[in-house]
């Protein structure tokens, strides 16, 4: 019962497979160049704002066939974080 | 005559490029216009044998190239059609024998002679397929409704995009309409969801695609194949008409009324 279920969605999954797939052919990077890509992202942002890294989001948005990085950065509190340690 | 020059690729092999292009020469030729077909898998020549005409081929492209005969020389006349031509690949020559400029020029000496120039292009992304496609107006890309053939066809619509060959248009090819209905086939739908680009024409699964291969006769010859008759709406959109895209050709009616509305 479950695995006629299960075959019933095929197309589904060929389908959401594909999307991930096109996705990283078309910028031509692999999801573990994506995942740095995220960590120098955090990184360079968190020397001059207060990010929580576990909150940060990136995600590949496409119109037709052009491709989009979308990063979602929530920003923590208000202040600045503090400028060097001169001064 | 100032002739279209269409390039039928697709990146992946075995989805129906040849087909393609054989049922759409005899679709154009049957209408009335003077088609001249060129094979450009060199080395692995097939168009000859899915019109048929594998019996008449004396001289083949690559003489051409090379000096050894005229282009009207290597023009195999269609044994059905008096105004549709192939120009043959060489049989027993490799890619490296043609160039870009080579296609370019051989196609442009065609121009004059014919309405309508179609190239088949060899499977890959690699010398073959760009020598096919350096001298079209236009390109089109055959795919089947699965993983890999809508993957790689997604690679060769992103190269002809980044070689401004503009945005190709798609023929879903082999679609069969009870595993779009169980989901157990990608639809229509899903594949231009994927791809993002113009649709062309959908052709189900028919077995008289492999009838009409076995005996060398294109099923756009034949009334009553449901193939046959995608591929001559193809030709006719090609010419510019509007075609509905008919149930038959997705086997769902809300996909064509779908399409209807766009």
């Amino acid at each position: 019962m479950f695995n006629f279920f299960k075959r019933h969605k095929s197309a589904e999954s060929a389908k959401e497979r594909l999307q991930l797939v096109l996705i990283h052919d078309r910028i031509n990077l692999s999801p573990a160049e994506l995942e740095a890509l995220k960590d120098d992202l955090i990184e360079t942002i968190s020397r001059h704002v207060v990010i929580d890294p576990q909150a940060v989001r990136i995600a590949m948005e496409h119109e037709g066939r052009s491709q989009r990085l979308v990063a979602d950065i929530p920003i923590q509190g208000v202040g600045r974080r503090k400028r060097g340690k001169a001064k | 005559m100032k002739a279209q020059v269409v390039t039928i690729s697709s990146g992946k092999g075995g989805v129906g490029k040849t087909t393609a292009t054989a049922n759409l020469a005899v679709a154009l030729a049957a209408a009335g216009s003077k088609v001249v077909c060129i094979d450009g898998d060199i080395g692995l020549r097939n168009l000859d044998v899915v019109m048929g005409l594998e019996n008449r081929i004396v001289y083949d492209i690559v003489d051409v190239i090379e000096g050894r005969c005229r282009l009207k020389q290597a023009m195999i006349r269609d044994k059905r059609l008096p105004e549709l031509y192939l120009i043959p690949a060489a049989q027993t020559r490799d890619k490296q024998s043609v160039s870009a400029s080579d296609m370019v020029r051989v196609v442009h000496d065609l121009r004059k002679e014919a309405d309508w120039i179609l190239i088949d292009s060899p499977a890959g992304i690699e010398r073959g397929f760009k020598n096919a496609v350096a001298p079209a107006d236009r390109v089109i890309v055959v795919t089947n409704p699965e993983v890999s053939a809508v993957r790689d066809a997604d690679r060769v619509i992103g190269i002809l995009e980044a070689e401004e060959k503009g945005t190709p248009s798609l023929i879903i090819n082999r679609l069969n309409p009870s595993l779009v209905r169980q989901n157990d086939m990608l639809s229509a739908e899903d594949v231009l969801d994927l791809l993002a680009v113009k649709l062309i024409g959908i052709v189900p699964e028919d077995e008289n695609v492999i009838v009409g291969t076995n005996r060398g006769n294109p099923v756009a010859l034949e009334p009553k194949s449901k193939a046959g008759q995608a591929f001559r709406n193809i030709a006719r959109r090609l010419q510019g008409e509007e075609v509905p895209f008919l149930d038959l050709e997705a086997g769902n009616g809300f996909w064509s009324r779908w399409l209807g509305r766009k």
